[in-house]
């Protein structure tokens, strides 16, 4: 009995300070959110906030943020998994090499990184340099959203390449000799076997891609030129420029729903409670 | 028809590992710029190296950069591995419950996570500065830390550390000989973690400074629009050349250790 006491105590002195940390921080703040996004300036409940999003300006945003982010995790996705098989199949010894060849760029700042492909992508940049050398006509994609989607592949590609990597170097080697001995061909052993036993690996990379695409502002803001507006720059500015909490708060709101519904996805598939894979 | 496999394999990872690293070059190559000019090409120099010591903005908003990230992630090592001991113990729904709690900053948009915390800040009284980034910045480098002490707790066998205590170990000794060893590879990729994540993190600083307190992020983005000090670039590069000489001297040290 005393030591079940004592087991108690020592629970609660350990997890306390997380408790209260995230319980401050985390929680609390989500509910003020919520607060200032379901009243006016006076503190009255209302909607208004909320069904801003239907107003064409934000509306047409919104479906350019869904857009392009989709387009950006389905081309990490595609670019992601045939390195991630590569690599697996290379047997490296020294893994953590591996990892760290693609962690290494995160250490530079992403908003140079950024405008560093500004350098690269403009019209008389280094791509279109490169391309009339070749004697080919350049590319006028600066400030189009295609400058934006090239962004956010390259600041978000190793958030899928690390969990799908991680995923595929965990498959034992004897499963897939298996599924081959058993006759399956390898279209079949991909499909039955060594895509099911990666999916938590693809489900993390998925999110860990698409929701900080959804909500960037800074890759629209330095590759758009301010020209292209997703959602995540009205509610930046919202807060910072016109200083309207309520608005801001009601179009973060909206953006919850879509978060809420790949949390729920995640939930689905990452039954294991094995968190995002990354490291 | 292997090897043209293999040389195919090798041609894939060789493009990706160049559109990862082809921003880096372009920043080494500007350094080295004399024009200001982001998009002209004005001659070999290294001044900029010279005079980013002395550019104070810079300066300064690379050792709040690496204080706030260096604070943050060790106090997040030490609120997260204790956390992270007590879910370990934990029966299935509060282990649940912890757990959803953890992956909140992780899956929520940072940009939700930044307002939400400057509107706390505000309805706090709290002024914004150092101290509001550093709270914030060890919100959301907690949860990296759970997450990569826990499996090494979850590997971990009780018997060793009853093994420790039969043997006449105190419980401070067994803990400090047998359980910390044991996860201090969590610990350590946790804290690396979230230094990163302090490093690289602009959103949430965004939304919790001051206009006087500025980490490298911020510099850069306020900078950005009427063009970026040539120092940056220096610096950038510099930090870049000192990541990868660490990173060599510690995959040979741990060559070296392995061999023996």
């Amino acid at each position: 009995m005393k030591n079940k006491k004592k087991a108690f105590w020592n629970q609660a002195l350990l997890s306390g300070p997380y408790l209260l940390w995230m319980g401050l921080f985390i929680l609390i703040p989500l509910f003020i959110v919520l607060y200032y996004g379901l009243t006016d300036g006076s503190g009255a409940f209302t909607l208004e906030n909320v069904k801003k999003i239907s107003e064409p300006i934000y509306m047409r945003s919104l479906l350019l943020s869904l857009k392009l982010s989709l387009y950006s995790t389905l081309i990490c996705l595609l670019i992601a998994y045939p390195l991630a098989m590569v690599l697996r199949s290379l047997h490296l010894k020294n893994q953590n090499l591996i990892v760290m060849v693609f962690i290494l760029p995160m250490w530079i700042n992403f908003l140079l990184r950024t405008i560093a492909w500004l350098t690269i992508l403009e019209n008389n940049g280094v791509l279109n340099s490169f391309l009339r050398l070749l004697g080919f006509q350049g590319l006028s994609i600066i400030n189009t959203p295609a400058a934006i989607v090239v962004g956010m592949v390259y600041d978000f590609l190793p958030f899928m390449i690390l969990p799908v990597y991680n995923s595929l170097a965990k498959i034992d080697d004897n499963l897939v000799a298996a599924s081959k001995d058993l006759g399956a061909n390898s279209l079949q052993t991909f499909r039955r076997v060594i895509l099911p036993l990666s999916l938590p690996g693809i489900i993390s990379g998925i999110t860990m891609v698409f929701i900080p695409s959804l909500t960037t502002f800074a890759i629209s803001q330095i590759l758009g030129g301010g020209k292209q507006n997703l959602i995540g720059n009205f509610i930046e500015q919202q807060f910072l420029l016109y200083y309207d909490w309520n608005a801001g708060s009601g179009l973060s709101l909206v953006l919850m729903i879509f978060i809420l519904i790949s949390m729920a996805f995640v939930a689905k598939f990452d039954k294991k409670q094995e968190g995002t894979n990354l490291w | 028809m292997v090897k043209a496999g293999n040389a195919l394999k090798k041609l894939y990872i060789g493009l990706i590992i160049f559109f990862l690293y082809a921003p880096i070059l372009v920043l080494l190559v500007l350094s080295f710029n004399k024009s200001r000019f982001r998009n002209h090409w004005g001659g070999f120099t290294l001044e900029w190296y010279r005079s980013l010591f002395s550019n104070d903005e810079v300066m300064s908003a690379l050792w709040t950069t690496l204080l706030i990230a260096l604070i943050a992630a060790f106090l997040a090592s030490v609120i997260g591995t204790a956390a992270a001991f007590a879910i370990n113990k934990m029966k299935k729904v509060p282990k649940a419950m912890f757990l959803g709690i953890t992956n909140i900053p992780m899956l929520n948009a940072d940009i939700v996570t930044a307002i939400s915390l400057m509107l706390l800040f505000m309805a706090l009284g709290f002024s914004f500065g150092f101290f509001s980034v550093l709270l914030a910045h060890i919100t959301f480098s907690i949860p990296y830390v759970v997450l990569s002490v826990l499996p090494k707790l979850s590997q971990m066998s009780r018997s060793n550390y009853e093994a420790a205590l039969d043997l006449g170990a105190t419980p401070f000794q067994a803990f400090r000989k047998v359980v910390f060893p044991e996860i201090l590879p969590g610990v350590l990729s946790g804290f690396m973690l979230a230094f990163t994540m302090s490093l690289d993190d602009f959103i949430i600083t965004w939304f919790t400074t001051s206009p006087d307190i500025h980490t490298l992020s911020t510099v850069i983005y306020a900078m950005q629009r009427r063009g970026i000090h040539p120092e940056i670039y220096a610096l950038s590069s510099l930090m870049f050349i000192v990541i990868v000489i660490l990173l060599i001297l510690c995959g040979r040290t741990q060559n070296k250790i392995q061999k023996k």
